[in-house]
C-alpha cells in the first residue's frame, strides 16, 4: 500500500470515531439518566403529577392516534399519486419532471413552515382547534413526498413484462392495478409506510402548534393529544424533575425507530442502494 | 383504490363534523402554571368526570385565545394590566421572582443597581462583584412571558436595553442553563427555584433588596417581587368552570400547591 | 394502452381518481404558499422594507428580522462546511478503505438519520453547551447550533455521497487499477469530481434541511437576536424564533411570524433549484 494510502486509511478511521464518539456519548448520557426510570410499567401506566411520575402508556396511545390519521390519509393519497405517477406518466416526460419537481420542493419545505401552515389551516381556518386530527393531517402533508416517492419506486420497479402480459391478456387497468402492480410492489410500499412512520415520529415542531399538550388518553380524534417527541421536550423543558423521565421515553422512541428500520432492512432484502 | 379514498375523506370530513364535548374545558397560558394546573386538572377530572385540556404557550397565550374565545380560562402569571380589564382575573396562588445563580457562586447579595447594571452590560465580570476574573453570563427570558415582564417593570427596564447572553424560552431550560454554568445568573419564578435547590440541582437564590427569596418571605409578604397566579377569563363563566375555581381554591389541593413550591390563594 | 374500445368504467374512475391525487401534490404545495402568503401579505406591503433592519422588538412593534436571518445562514454554513468533507471523506473511506464496515456503518447513519432533533437538542444543552462554555462563555453560540446540526445531517450527507460515488461506472475504478492509481489518488482526481455534481446536490439539500431545523437550535444556539459576530456568540434562527413566538404573537407580529416562514421557504425553493442545477437535470421548474 502506497503511503498515500496508508495515511488516507487511518485518517478515515479517526474521522469515524468523531462521529462515533458523540453518538455514543449521546446515548450513553440518554441511558444514564434515563434507565433508572424505564420498565415494563414505564409503558403501561399513564403520566402523573404533569408528567414526573408515572409512565407513558397515554402518550403512546396519543402517538398512536395521530400517526393512524397521518397515515390514513397519506397512504391513499400518496398510493394514488404514485399509481398516477406510474401508470399514467411515463418516466422522462414533461409531466413527470414538474410533478417530480413539486415533490421534491414539498420534501424540502422546513418542518416548521408545515407547523405554522397547519396551525394556520386545520386549527383556525377549518376549526379544529389544537387536536389529534389537526396533527395528523399536517403531519401527513410533510409526509407525503416520502410516501409518493417510496411508492412510485415500488410501482415503477415492476417489471415491464407483468405490464405487458397484462396487456396481452386484456385485463383492465383496474384489475391490472389491483390484482399484480400493487401486489407485487408492496414490499416496497410497506418500506415508504415505514419510512413516513419514522419520520412522522421524529417531527416535534409541526405537532406543537398542532396536536398540542394534553397528557390525558385522548378519547376522539377532536382530542389534543401530546406524542412523544413533545412530551420529551416538555418534561425537559418545561417540568421541574422531568428529566429522567424524558430520557426514559428519549429511549423508547429510539427502540421503536430501530425496530422500524430494521422493519426496513427486512422488506428490502434484495438491497440496491439506500432508500431514504 | 379510489374507493378507499373517497372513504378515508368521508371519514376525515364526518370527524370534523363533530362538535367538541360540551363538558370540556380548555385551559392555555402560562407555562409556569402550566404543570401545577395540568396536575390539579388531573384530580379535579378523577373526582368530577369533567374533561380539562390544559396548554402551554405563555402569559400572551392565555389572555389572547380567552379573549378569541379559544380557550375558557387563560394561565396568566402575573396581575391583570390595565388593557386587560375586559378580562375577570381569579386568583390560585402566589408565587415570586428569584435571581439564581450557581451554588459555587460566592457572590454577595446583589443591589437593585447592580443587577440593572448587569442586565444592561454595563457590569460585566465577576471580578467587579468581588468573584471571579470571568464574564459574567446574562440569562434573559423571551418575549411574551410574564416572568420577563415582571421583571423588566421591577427593575425598571425595557426590553431593548438588556443585553443578555442567553435567552430561554421555558423555566427549566434557565434552571439548567444556570446549573449548567458557574458564572451565569438568571431569574425564574421562586417555586421552579427552591423546588430544584432542594433536589439538588446546583442553585442559589439571590435575595432581593435585603429578602431572602424563600416560601416564608413571599408568604409574609416582604418579598419585593411576588406576583399573583391568575386564571383568567371573560364573561361570564360557566358551571364547570366555577367548579373548577372552587376545586382550586378548596384547602384539600394546597399540597399540590406545596409541591411545586408555590403559595395556594387560600392562605 | 388498452385493447378494448370501450373501457369498462371502473378504468375510467380510476384513471380520473388517479389524476385527482396526482394534483393532490400540487395542491398541498399551493396551498402551502397561498396559506403564507395570504397571511403575510397584508403585513408585507406595508412594512415590507422594515423587515431588513436589524431591530426585532416585537413588544414595541419593530419587526426587523436582518440579524435573525443572518443567524440562520451562518449557523447552516458552518454546520455544512462541517459536515460536508466530513461525509464525503468518510463515505469515500468506507467504500474503498474499510469495505467490510460499509453496510453496518450505513445501517448506523440510517438510525442516525431518524433520531429526533429533542433528542440532539437536549444533549447538546446539557453536554456540549457546558464543554463549550468552559472555553468560551456563554456556550450557547453559533458554534454549539453548527456542530449539533453538522451531527444531524452528516448522516444523509453521508448516505447521498455513497449513492452517488455507487452510481460511477465501475470501469473508472477498473481503469484506474489497470493504472495502478493509489486509491486517493483515484479519488482525488476521477471518482470525486465524477460523483462532484451528484454529491454537491445533495449537500445542497442537506444545506436546506439545516436551515429548516428548529427544536436542536432553539436549545443551544442562545436565542439572543443580534449580529453573529463571534463563533462564540449566542444567535437566534428564524425558525427558533417562530417556535418561541408563535404560541402568542396576535396581529402583526404573528404576521411577520408567517412573513419569515415564507421567507424560510423561498429560500428552500431557491436552494433546490440550486442543487438541480448543479446536478445537471432538466427539471421543467428550473
Amino acid at each position: 500500500m502506497r503511503w498515500p494510502d496508508r495515511l488516507a486509511a487511518v485518517s478515515g478511521a479517526l474521522l469515524l470515531l468523531a462521529v462515533l464518539v458523540p453518538m455514543g456519548l449521546m446515548l450513553w448520557s440518554l441511558l444514564a439518566q434515563g434507565s433508572g426510570v424505564l420498565s415494563v410499567d414505564f409503558l403501561l401506566e399513564d403520566p402523573s403529577q404533569a408528567g414526573r411520575a408515572g409512565g407513558i402508556a397515554a402518550l403512546l396511545i396519543s402517538t398512536g392516534w395521530i400517526l393512524a390519521v397521518c397515515l390514513l390519509v397519506a397512504v391513499p393519497l400518496g398510493l394514488g399519486c404514485a399509481l398516477y405517477l406510474s401508470e399514467q406518466v411515463p418516466a422522462g416526460t414533461r409531466r413527470a419532471q414538474w410533478l417530480g419537481g413539486v415533490l421534491d420542493m414539498l420534501a424540502a419545505v422546513p418542518s416548521i413552515v408545515y407547523g405554522l401552515f397547519g396551525y394556520q389551516f386545520f386549527a383556525i381556518s377549518l376549526g379544529l382547534g389544537f387536536s389529534i386530527l389537526s396533527g395528523g393531517l399536517a403531519l401527513a402533508l410533510m409526509v407525503l413526498p416520502l410516501m409518493i416517492r417510496s411508492a412510485e419506486q415500488a410501482l415503477r420497479a415492476v417489471p415491464f413484462s407483468y405490464r405487458q402480459a397484462g396487456e396481452a391478456l386484456s385485463i383492465s387497468r383496474w384489475g391490472w392495478v389491483k390484482r399484480i402492480l400493487i401486489p407485487q410492489a408492496a414490499p416496497g410500499i410497506a418500506v415508504g409506510i415505514i419510512l413516513s412512520i419514522g419520520r412522522a415520529l421524529a417531527e416535534t415542531a409541526v405537532l406543537l402548534f398542532t396536536a398540542g399538550y394534553v397528557l390525558r388518553r385522548p378519547d376522539s380524534v377532536m382530542d389534543s393529544g401530546r406524542a412523544l417527541s413533545v412530551h420529551i421536550y416538555d418534561l425537559a423543558m418545561n417540568v421541574p424533575g422531568g428529566m429522567p423521565r424524558a430520557a426514559a421515553t428519549g429511549l423508547v422512541l429510539l427502540a421503536i425507530l430501530v425496530i422500524l428500520n430494521l422493519l426496513v432492512r427486512r422488506w428490502l432484502r434484495p438491497a440496491q442502494g439506500v432508500l431514504y | 383504490m379510489q374507493r378507499k379514498m373517497w372513504g378515508a375523506l368521508l371519514c376525515v370530513l364526518a370527524m370534523t363534523g363533530c362538535q367538541p364535548a360540551t363538558d370540556k374545558l380548555v385551559i392555555t397560558g402560562s407555562s409556569t402554571i402550566a404543570p401545577l394546573m395540568a396536575e390539579l386538572a388531573e384530580r379535579f377530572e378523577a373526582q368530577t368526570g369533567v374533561q380539562v385540556d390544559v396548554q402551554s404557550g405563555g402569559s400572551g397565550r392565555g389572555i389572547s385565545d380567552v379573549r378569541q374565545g379559544l380557550a375558557d380560562l387563560g394561565m396568566v402569571s402575573r396581575a391583570l394590566k390595565q388593557d386587560e380589564q375586559d378580562l375577570a382575573g381569579h386568583v390560585i396562588a402566589r408565587d415570586g421572582i428569584a435571581l439564581i445563580v450557581h451554588a459555587e457562586n460566592p457572590v454577595a447579595p446583589l443591589t437593585q443597581d447592580q443587577i440593572i447594571a448587569i442586565y444592561t452590560g454595563k457590569l460585566d465580570s465577576w471580578s467587579l462583584l468581588g468573584g471571579a476574573d470571568r464574564p459574567i453570563t446574562v440569562v434573559h427570558k423571551a418575549d411574551g412571558r410574564s416572568t420577563q415582564e415582571l421583571f423588566l417593570e421591577h427593575f425598571g427596564l425595557d426590553n431593548d436595553q438588556v443585553q443578555p447572553d442567553l435567552v430561554i424560552g421555558e423555566n427549566q431550560q434557565g434552571i439548567k442553563a444556570v446549573a449548567g454554568d458557574p458564572y451565569a445568573i438568571g431569574y425564574v419564578s421562586i417555586g421552579t427555584a427552591v423546588y430544584e435547590a432542594d433536589h439538588d440541582v446546583p442553585l442559589r437564590l439571590l435575595p432581593l433588596q435585603g429578602v431572602p427569596a424563600s416560601l416564608a418571605a413571599l408568604e409574609q409578604g416582604d418579598y419585593p417581587l411576588s406576583r399573583e397566579l391568575n386564571l383568567v377569563s371573560r364573561g361570564e363563566l360557566n358551571t364547570q368552570a366555577k367548579a373548577l375555581l372552587d376545586f382550586l381554591s378548596d384547602p384539600a389541593q394546597a399540597e399540590i400547591y406545596h409541591a411545586y413550591y408555590f403559595l395556594p390563594a387560600t392562605r | 394502452m388498452l385493447t378494448t374500445s370501450s373501457p369498462p368504467r371502473a378504468d375510467r374512475l380510476l384513471s380520473w381518481g388517479l389524476r385527482l391525487a396526482g394534483a393532490a401534490a400540487v395542491l398541498v404545495l399551493g396551498g402551502i404558499v397561498l396559506v403564507l402568503l395570504m397571511q403575510s401579505a397584508p403585513f408585507l406591503l406595508d412594512h415590507g422594507s422594515d423587515l431588513w433592519r436589524n431591530d426585532w422588538q416585537p413588544g414595541q412593534a419593530r419587526y426587523g428580522m436582518a440579524a435573525m436571518v443572518a443567524g440562520s445562514i451562518v449557523v447552516s454554513v458552518l454546520a455544512l462546511l462541517l459536515a460536508g468533507p466530513l461525509a464525503v471523506l468518510l463515505a469515500a473511506w468506507l467504500r474503498y478503505f474499510a469495505p467490510a464496515l460499509r453496510r453496518p456503518m450505513l445501517a448506523l447513519v440510517e438510525l442516525m438519520a431518524g433520531i429526533p432533533s429533542v433528542v440532539y437538542g437536549l444533549w447538546g444543552m446539557l453536554v456540549l453547551v457546558p464543554w463549550i462554555n468552559q472555553w468560551a462563555p456563554p456556550g450557547a453560540s453559533w458554534l454549539a447550533a453548527s456542530l449539533v446540526l453538522a451531527l444531524m445531517i452528516l448522516p444523509l450527507a453521508l448516505l447521498v455521497t455513497d449513492t452517488a460515488l455507487g452510481q460511477l461506472p465501475v470501469r473508472y475504478l477498473q481503469a484506474g487499477q489497470a493504472l495502478s492509481l493509489s486509491r486517493v489518488g483515484m479519488l482525488r482526481r476521477v471518482l470525486l469530481p465524477q460523483a462532484g455534481p451528484a454529491i454537491v446536490s445533495g449537500l445542497v439539500l442537506q444545506f436546506g434541511r439545516a436551515l429548516g431545523e428548529t427544536m436542536a437550535v432553539l436549545m443551544v444556539a442562545g436565542n439572543v437576536v443580534q449580529w453573529p459576530g463571534s463563533l462564540f456568540d449566542p444567535v437566534r434562527t428564524l425558525t427558533a424564533n417562530i417556535a418561541l413566538e408563535m404560541a402568542y404573537a396576535t396581529g402583526d407580529h404573528r404576521v411577520a411570524l408567517f412573513a419569515s416562514g415564507l421567507l424560510l421557504l423561498l429560500v428552500t425553493a431557491l436552494l433546490l433549484l440550486l442543487s438541480w442545477r448543479l446536478r445537471g437535470e432538466k427539471h421543467a421548474l428550473a
